[in-house]
């Protein structure tokens, strides 16, 4: 630790049990980039999934809006330590979109706009766990906030909800997406702490 | 203005100086996604949360990402082919 | 032997408030190695419970000694830059580690004529250029962008007549009634009225906020400099 400067509080420490250890709370909605914001029309807007099997599944935006949608009410928790309380969204649920996938698969890569890539268990996308999300707040999902449509996976830390997101690879084997690569966590629990590899 | 979020590559001399001796970022670097030539300080650098990430002025691709953890630094070069690092007498 | 950089605690000096939310803070700090002026540092925080927070900002005087200047301007959400400008008092310690970054820099040995193009606090580095010119005759020009005159950093000093460095201000939405341009962003004009023409080859530094920095280098190379002559330090979109 190094010399203390006076009278420097920076910002606050929360104690509250909904926040996850080392976080705390936001009030607004804070915006990282890792690169140039992608803006994808509708009329070009496409989501698949594939499989090792060899399947793949698309969905053009009309067939998207038209599936059954949900609004899920979650938590987030960023790895950069802020977390933002009762978010409400509206989109599709991953259960829905892979009811007719067939796959031995175990693992998934979501992929996006702009080349972004997070990996996770298909299992943590699956049993009401997961969305594909395209409003926020009763509004179209912003493109600053991953819009036309992200990834919403809110038991893991915010980075594996890919924002603009284009598909997602369903694979026998792991494969570390952008940030798992570069020194995060592989799963991302935020109620284990799993920041970094090693966590 | 979320085009326009990101700062040259001299925001990497600081973090880089955690882990190198020498300023790399008048280091020339060819770009791995388009060819492209040029030092370290002229790529556009995102971040510096989650992690610092610096992608080529002509195609965007990442050339380098750093994370700083408590303990732990992670340099990626993936974008890169190669680095020339003056080296002073 | 080569050493990596560590942090060296920095007691603040003397503070010169420059507009009504930025100041200059000057630091004495033991065992600064010197600067080249267009370095940054790092500026770190640490309060009683080990929570630390870090920022870079330019230095803003040539190569003195141990002393080191910083000028800050507030911005609003963040945690250093308030702490910076309202908070820290003369006596103060806090960690700096630099100096930083080798390609921004102007070597004062270097002959070419020099442009110097500043978006608000951008002007901080290219202030460091000018304050190292010293008696060099190298023929500085200074293009100052800012919103509007009580933005003005440095203004006693650069009002004064410096032999070899002119300045004009560009100011973006309310200028004196004298300014003798109509306020709004940096256009050509203004580079071809105040600026050095392409064919002087002069060495040419930018910085300033992102947008502000892309429109300037565009303009630049549009009027034929080399692209490789023009050093840009973009700072986000706020410079936060």
């Amino acid at each position: 630790m190094g010399i203390i400067s006076r009278a420097f509080q920076g910002r606050p420490r929360d104690h509250d049990e909904k926040l996850p250890p080392g976080q705390y709370l936001v009030h607004d909605f804070p915006v990282l980039s890792a690169g140039p914001t992608p803006r994808v029309p509708l009329d070009r807007w496409e989501f698949a999934i594939d499989t090792p099997e060899g399947e793949v599944h698309r969905w053009s935006w009309e067939e998207f809006q038209a599936l059954p949608q949900e609004t899920p009410t979650v938590d987030l928790h960023c790895v950069t330590k802020w977390s933002k309380f009762g978010t409400e969204w509206k989109g599709v649920s991953l259960d829905v979109l892979m009811e007719d996938v067939e796959s031995a698969a175990e693992y998934a890569l979501a992929y996006s706009y702009g080349g972004y890539t997070t990996n996770l268990p298909l299992e943590d996308l699956l049993d009401g766990k997961a969305w594909i999300v395209h409003e926020f707040d009763g509004e179209e999902l912003a493109p600053a906030h991953g819009g036309p449509a992200r990834l919403l996976v809110p038991h893991l830390y915010l980075w594996k909800s890919a924002k603009w997101v284009k598909g997602i690879r369903l694979l026998n084997d792991d494969w570390p997406g952008f940030w798992e690569t570069a020194g995060y966590h592989n799963y991302g629990d935020p109620w284990r702490e799993q920041r970094y590899q090693g966590d | 203005m979320d085009q326009l979020d990101y700062q040259d590559g001299n925001a990497l001399a600081g973090p880089l100086s955690e882990i190198f001796t020498l300023d790399v970022t008048t280091a020339h670097g060819t770009c791995a996604g388009c060819g492209r030539r040029g030092v370290l300080a002229e790529l556009r650098v995102y971040g510096p949360e989650p992690g610092l990430v610096a992608r080529c002025p002509g195609c965007e691709e990442v050339v380098l990402t750093l994370v700083r953890g408590p303990k732990d630094a992670w340099l990626d070069l993936r974008g890169s082919v190669s680095l020339r690092i003056p080296i002073a007498e | 032997m080569i050493k990596r950089l560590t942090w060296r605690v920095a007691t603040v000096t003397e503070i010169r408030q420059e507009t009504p939310t930025a100041r200059t803070l000057v630091f004495d700090v033991p065992g600064w190695p010197g600067h080249l002026p267009g370095q940054h540092v790092d500026v770190k925080l640490t309060a009683d419970d080990g929570y630390s927070a870090q920022r870079s900002y330019s230095i803003a005087n040539g190569d003195d000694g141990e002393r080191v200047e910083l000028t800050v301007q507030q911005v609003g959400d963040g945690e250093v830059s308030p702490y910076l400008t309202e908070v820290l008092e003369v006596g103060d310690q806090i960690e700096l580690r630099g100096p930083v970054g080798g390609w921004f820099v102007w070597r004062p040995h270097s002959s070419p004529p020099v442009l110097l193009i500043g978006g608000g606090s951008g002007i901080v580095p290219l202030m460091a250029m000018i304050r190292s010119r010293g008696k060099s005759d190298t023929p500085f020009r200074l293009l100052y962008s800012l919103r509007d005159p009580g933005q003005l950093y440095y203004a006693g000093e650069l009002e004064k007549v410096m032999a070899g460095v002119e300045v004009a201000y560009l100011y973006t939405r309310t200028a004196p009634p004298d300014a003798g341009r109509a306020p709004g962003r940096i256009r050509a004009a203004d580079l071809v009225a105040y600026g050095w023409p392409p064919e002087t080859a002069p060495d040419v530094f930018v910085c300033g906020p992102t947008g502000f920095v892309e429109a300037a280098a565009d303009l630049l190379t549009e009027l034929g400099h080399d692209p490789a002559k023009i050093k840009t330090e973009r700072f986000g979109p706020t410079g936060g």
